[in-house]
């Protein structure tokens, strides 16, 4: 595996976590078009990859998942957020806000001049 | 790495498991998917084919995702190699005699090369029995000037040392010695060391019951107190707890038993006790002359100290007592060498070393032989590894799968070595006459298990690397296109380049063998001066306790021989203080012969000494070349002039002290200021061992000196696994204390002397032995292959015309071009590595043109055997049905 991959697999994940933060109990699919109507469209995204990094969380105990029916009626399975994965997407946030935060002051002087 | 990443990997562990299920439920979702998708999309307007199409694209390709899947699910590296290791063993079962041969060759292969790794790692890797053994030395005195580089010590010279030297933290002194044993039971004599009250302490060992000897322990008078070995406690007193206090009975005297010793511990091999060693001059006049060397002497070094600082601190302090004491110890100096270098010789280090390469070169023809069949299988295969790679196998994928065959099938060799090596390992540990120290050490510990373990992976590897890596790159039209049919000419290049191989590999060590066998035919056929045959030799001592010393220790032995004589089935028995070749200690004097006293010559004359009864020289077969043998009336103290002196010499003692002298009356004395007289003259024997020459030797009659314990040479008519009771029986009738050991035939002693010969000539033998029969199934292997797939190319020769003739040397001519580069690389390799064997050898250079040339021949001929088969199969090819069948 690439590191580009790693990192995209990375972001993917912190995506997933908080759509489902946000929106609590989803299916793969729901989570996948989330994210794109999220970005504006900007991210467009095979919705297949969503699978395997479902996958993954469900496996270090981030997500659950379970059989449930849909709004029209269907069969689909339902991820949604353990605790470990709340704690985990708060560290990651606060992660993420310090480096954006760091990196925001390395580019802002540099505009300026 | 983290819980949650453990957790990861744990679930990807389980998730190889129920994959049906599994595959089943993620299809499931992603079916659900698409149709939330297609619904979406035809909400939005689309055609339902529109809408399909779209949402496919938009998944990115259902068998990707699920591959994607997959992958995240479970372990791929683990699945394929389990897929490879399934498919392998399908592989191995499907062609059982491919299997088979390739099982056995590297079970022979590997098998041997356990079992004599296990050997050298008792014997020269594992660390001596004792803490810290690096710091145990071992000291000799030494008299270079007489070729003396190993020799005891003498009392006062180790008292000395003791007192003068700094570099080790102690020094420690034995003295062998034997007791007749009778405490409970029958008779026996038994090994023991006089030892000083430090020996345990410096080698770091305590008894493991009672306690260690005390230092007022080696005074005399309360000297009397032993420590038995485990063996003999367990042996003789049943591990009896309560021993320890008790008194035993050693040689008529009583001793009080304060310690027994841990199972393991052995200084010095077959020792069964220990009692304290007294050297108070005092107490024993001899402990203050320098002349008498008996002692061995070992230390432990001082914390950092290097062995050539201490030898330099010692040569000091044999200089300075060279000075002091010139009269004895002029010439004489002191030698120190570690523990490892005393206890494992160099020359058993350097034929363990032979022997190990001797082995892996048998592995590496294993190595070869299996690369070969896997060659000839993988052209088999081609058509299957074509069609792999059309489906989009790559070329690691493709050496993958071939090497975690090969690795298999060296696995399973490795387990059926394994077992040969267990049985191995028995064998050569059940042949004691080796005279191999720490042999008996030998067993499959975890070490050599690993090691077993080791060169399987390692030989799977080397034989699987070359046909993967021909497999890997094959030129896929070609292949299809021709049907998987025709090798390369690359392939056959290969296969030849290993047929090389083994040829020379196995003609090095046929050359090492011939050598080593034609050395031991040598040492077989050494002359040894005496007749070996139909003789039974025992070894009786009588108890000075009992016995005292002189006239009723000649008596007592006068009567035992003549009632010997006289039992049914002997016909003639005599005795002799050290026998030839048994390994006893030696007895060696410095002569100073008559009318040459005065003469400033200087150079010693030395001989070896040993007293005999009447009769021994007839009894033995040794011939008596002139005057006359010693009689029952040679006894009586010669020094009180109670009766002449008499002396036989033998003919290198005669040639080299009287040349062109007759010596039958001439006189010579040793020690005391008496001057012998010689009175006959005895053929040379082979006394220390059989490469040795004879030195110049001379004999006293036992009346003269008469020691303790003497070994009776019976020559008889009867068998004498017979004879063996009637002997004893006579023996107790006169003392049934009197214990009856090494109960042996002349010839094993002999035999016994060539031990270690033997056992170097009989492996090398069997392993070279091996090593052809596998190069000759090699070479066997390469043209019958050759031969079928040229089938067709014969059939259109002889439909040209070609006779029977022509086929034959045609296909002959392609063996033996292989086997002649190969023999003659082996030829060159033998001639640069046999110069390793030059210290094993007698009477053989390791150049021996003989030799050479003998197992060349061999080795041709059995090739040319090899090759025969194949090529008289070509010739048997119908034209007809060869070219049909194309």
């Amino acid at each position: 595996m690439s590191e580009k991959t790693d990192v995209w697999q990375g972001t993917l994940a912190l995506m997933v976590l908080k759509t489902l933060e946000a929106l609590g109990s989803l299916h793969g699919y729901g989570i996948a078009r989330r994210i794109e109507q999220t970005s504006e469209n900007k991210l467009a995204i095979n919705y297949g990859t969503i699978y395997p990094a479902l996958l993954k969380l469900e496996q270090e105990g981030y997500i659950a998942s379970e059989w449930g029916i849909s709004d029209n009626n269907r069969k689909a399975k339902y991820y949604k957020l353990t605790r470990a994965g709340r704690k985990r997407l708060a560290q990651e946030t606060q992660k993420w806000e310090t480096t954006t935060e760091i990196l925001a002051r390395f580019f802002a002087p540099l505009e300026e001049s | 790495m983290n819980v949650r990443q453990i957790r990861g990997w744990m679930a990807r562990f389980f998730g190889m498991l129920n994959r049906g299920r599994r595959e089943r439920e993620f299809a499931e979702e992603l079916e659900s998917h698409l149709a939330m998708h297609i619904e979406d999309n035809l909400r939005g307007g689309m055609s339902p084919e529109e809408a399909r199409r779209r949402a496919l694209v938009k998944l990115g390709g259902v068998t990707q995702v699920q591959e994607l899947h997959r992958e995240q699910r479970g372990l791929p590296m683990l699945e394929t190699l389990f897929h490879d290791l399934r498919f392998g063993a399908r592989m191995l079962f499907k062609n059982p005699g491919f299997t088979l041969i390739a099982v056995v060759t590297l079970a022979l292969g590997i098998g041997a090369n356990t079992a004599i790794f296990s050997v050298v790692n008792a014997v020269l890797l594992r660390a001596l029995p004792y803490p810290e053994p690096g710091r145990l030395v071992r000291f000799w005195e030494i008299n270079p000037g007489r070729g003396w580089l190993e020799f005891a010590a003498s009392a006062p010279n180790f008292a000395d040392w003791r007192k003068q030297q700094s570099v080790c933290e102690q020094l420690a002194a034995y003295e062998f010695n034997t007791f007749n044993f009778t405490s409970s039971g029958e008779p026996e004599r038994v090994a023991a060391l006089r030892v000083t009250a430090n020996l345990f302490s410096v080698l770091g060992v305590a008894p493991a019951h009672g306690r260690d000897f005390l230092p007022e322990d080696e005074k005399s008078g309360r000297n009397h107190v032993a420590i038995l070995s485990d063996g003999l406690w367990r042996r003789r007193f049943g591990a009896d707890p309560n021993l320890i206090g008790r008194q035993i009975q050693l040689s008529g005297e009583s001793y009080t038993v304060v310690g027994v010793m841990p199972p393991r511990f052995q200084l010095t091999q077959g020792t069964e006790l220990w009692t304290p060693l007294t050297l108070d001059p005092a107490a024993q006049p001899g402990r203050a002359n320098r002349h008498i060397h008996n002692l061995s002497v070992i230390g432990r070094l001082k914390p950092g100290a290097s062995l050539a600082q201490a030898q330099a601190a010692m040569d000091a302090i044999a200089r300075q007592l060279e000075q002091q004491y010139s009269e004895s110890n002029t010439g004489w100096g002191v030698r120190m060498s570690t523990f490892y270098d005393w206890i494992v010789p160099e020359q058993i280090r350097r034929s363990m070393l032979v022997l190990f390469a001797a082995v892996g070169f048998v592995l590496l023809i294993s190595c070869a032989n299996v690369a070969n069949l896997l060659l000839a299988r993988a052209s088999a295969r081609r058509l299957e590894m074509a069609i792999r790679a059309a489906m989009g196998a790559n070329r690691w994928r493709v050496m993958r799968q071939l090497l975690t065959e090969s690795v298999l099938l060296s696995t399973l060799g490795g387990l059926v070595g394994l077992l040969l090596a267990f049985w191995c390992t028995d064998l050569i540990k059940a042949s004691t006459a080796l005279n191999i120290p720490r042999l008996n050490e030998t067993r499959l510990d975890v070490k050599a298990l690993g090691f077993t373990f080791l060169i399987a992976l390692g030989a799977g590897l080397i034989f699987g690397l070359a046909p993967a890596w021909q497999a890997s790159k094959l030129a896929l039209n070609e292949t299809l296109k021709e049907g998987g049919r025709s090798g390369g000419g690359k392939r056959q290049r290969l296969r030849g380049a290993l047929v090389i191989a083994e040829v020379a590999l196995a003609l090095v060590l046929l050359v090492g063998a011939g050598l080593m066998i034609r050395s031991f035919t040598h040492l077989q056929n050494v002359p040894l001066g005496f007749a070996p045959n139909h003789a039974l030799t025992m070894r009786l001592a009588l108890p000075t306790a009992k016995y005292g010393q002189g006239a009723p220790r000649v008596n007592f032995f006068d009567q035992l021989l003549q009632r010997l004589r006289a039992t049914p089935g002997v016909i003639d028995a005599s005795a002799i203080n050290d026998l030839p070749l048994a390994g006893g200690g030696s007895w060696a004097e410095e002569v100073t012969i008559e009318g040459r006293d005065t003469a400033p010559s200087g150079t010693p004359l030395p001989a070896d000494v040993n007293a005999v009864t009447p009769r021994y020289f007839h009894t033995m077969g040794i011939p008596l070349l002139a005057g006359r043998d010693f009689t029952e009336q040679d006894r009586g103290a010669f020094w009180l002039g109670e009766s002449p002196w008499t002396l036989i010499v033998s003919e290198t003692f005669a040639r080299r002290y009287w040349p062109n002298e007759n010596p039958i009356g001439k006189r010579f004395r040793f020690g005391a200021n008496v001057f012998g007289t010689v009175i006959g003259v005895v053929g040379d024997v082979r006394g220390l061992s059989l490469e040795r020459e004879a030195r110049p030797a001379f004999y006293v009659s036992y009346g003269h000196f008469s020691l303790p314990a003497l070994t009776i040479v019976v020559r008889a008519g009867a068998p004498l696994e017979a004879m063996t009771a009637a002997l004893r029986a006579q023996v107790y009738a006169l003392d049934h204390d009197l214990p009856v050991y090494n109960i042996r035939p002349m010839e094993q002693i002999v035999s016994n002397a060539a031990g270690q010969p033997r056992f170097q000539t009989l492996l090398m033998g069997l392993l070279s032995a091996v090593a052809l029969s596998l190069a000759a199934i090699g070479i066997y292997g390469v043209m019958a292959y050759t031969v079928t797939e040229r089938t067709h190319e014969i059939g259109v020769r002889m439909a040209l015309g070609a006779r029977t003739r022509d086929v034959l040397r045609h296909v002959l001519g392609q063996g033996m071009k292989l086997v002649l580069i190969g023999a003659t690389l082996g030829l060159a390799g033998a001639f640069v590595t046999a110069r390793a064997l030059k210290s094993m050898l007698f009477g053989v250079s390791p150049a021996d043109p003989l030799t050479y040339a003998a197992v060349t021949v061999f080795l041709a001929l059995v090739a040319f055997a090899a090759c025969w088969i194949p090529a008289r199969r070509a010739t048997k090819v119908d034209p007809l049905v060869a070219l049909r069948n194309n």
